[in-house]
């Protein structure tokens, strides 16, 4: 883990084991460096949401709490932009497989709302095909607007 | 009176508040545990008239919804009634965008929740 820190802003990569708890050793220096960006609460708060639903799904539901599988993830924080990268190990999923949780027959599914509020709370999310990474990113003009 | 870790259980009149200890409901370990304790003031201490309150709480994930989401379908199926209240703006959001609020019962603050019910 080493911190990349320029005018462009700062840059970590981390590689996490698969134990329930792991996303806080991200989570810690994510906040910190959002707080040291001057970025707002309320963003703070819509990062540390998606952040924490995508680190949660890679290592329950993608790496399945498997100990020999790893996740890897890059944040890069700048004054106006933040984009995580979460990659696990796992089979990779199909995201429009993922019904719409707040549909009239679905509104009392006890899952499936991670991926909603992932979306809602980012400028952008996108997977790769496989279905095994997705960049999260929060733009701060979109934020503001 | 069991012990609870990831809550406080006090009594106004009827209703059962509930108070959460954890600012942060995100730790998959301490949401089993807030779920359990949740569902044991029904289904063991047959309470039936709940009132959450989440003023102490900053932030909660999509785990702790499913918790939510359990607790109110075991209230409403022993004839019960589940409200919830001081739910912080960012919160509330989360409970907006998955349309959690068409779901429960959320009440400004604490007086007025009792008193609806």
């Amino acid at each position: 883990m080493t911190d990349h820190i320029s005018a462009a802003g700062w840059q970590r990569t981390f590689e996490l084991k698969s134990d329930r708890g792991a996303s806080r050793a991200v989570m810690d220096v994510l906040l910190e460096q959002l707080g040291a960006h001057d970025w707002e609460p309320s963003d703070i708060f819509a990062i540390h949401l998606a952040a924490e639903e995508a680190l949660v799904n890679a290592i329950i539901h993608g790496n399945k709490l498997d100990s020999t599988k790893k996740v890897h993830v890059d944040c890069r924080v700048s004054r106006d932009h933040v984009r995580i990268e979460i990659t696990d190990e796992g089979q990779g999923f199909d995201p429009a497989s993922v019904p719409d949780c707040t549909l009239e027959e679905r509104l009392e599914a006890p899952s499936g709302r991670g991926v909603m509020l992932m979306r809602s709370f980012m400028t952008r999310i996108a997977y790769n095909a496989k279905g095994n990474s997705v960049v999260l990113e929060k733009s701060r003009a979109a934020a503001a607007g | 009176m069991p012990t609870h870790r990831r809550i406080d259980v006090s009594k106004v009149g009827d209703v059962t508040v509930v108070t959460f200890l954890d600012k942060k409901i995100l730790d998959e370990t301490g949401i089993q545990e807030l779920g359990a304790e949740l569902f044991s003031l029904v289904e063991q201490d047959n309470r039936r008239s709940l009132l959450l309150d989440f003023a102490d709480v900053d932030f909660l994930s999509s785990a702790a919804l499913g918790k939510l989401i359990t607790l109110d379908r075991k209230v409403k199926s022993a004839q019960g009634r589940l409200k919830m209240c001081n739910i912080k703006p960012e919160i509330l959001e989360v409970f907006q965008i998955t349309k959690l609020n068409k779901v429960f019962d959320i009440r400004a603050g604490e007086a007025e929740a009792i008193a609806a019910f």
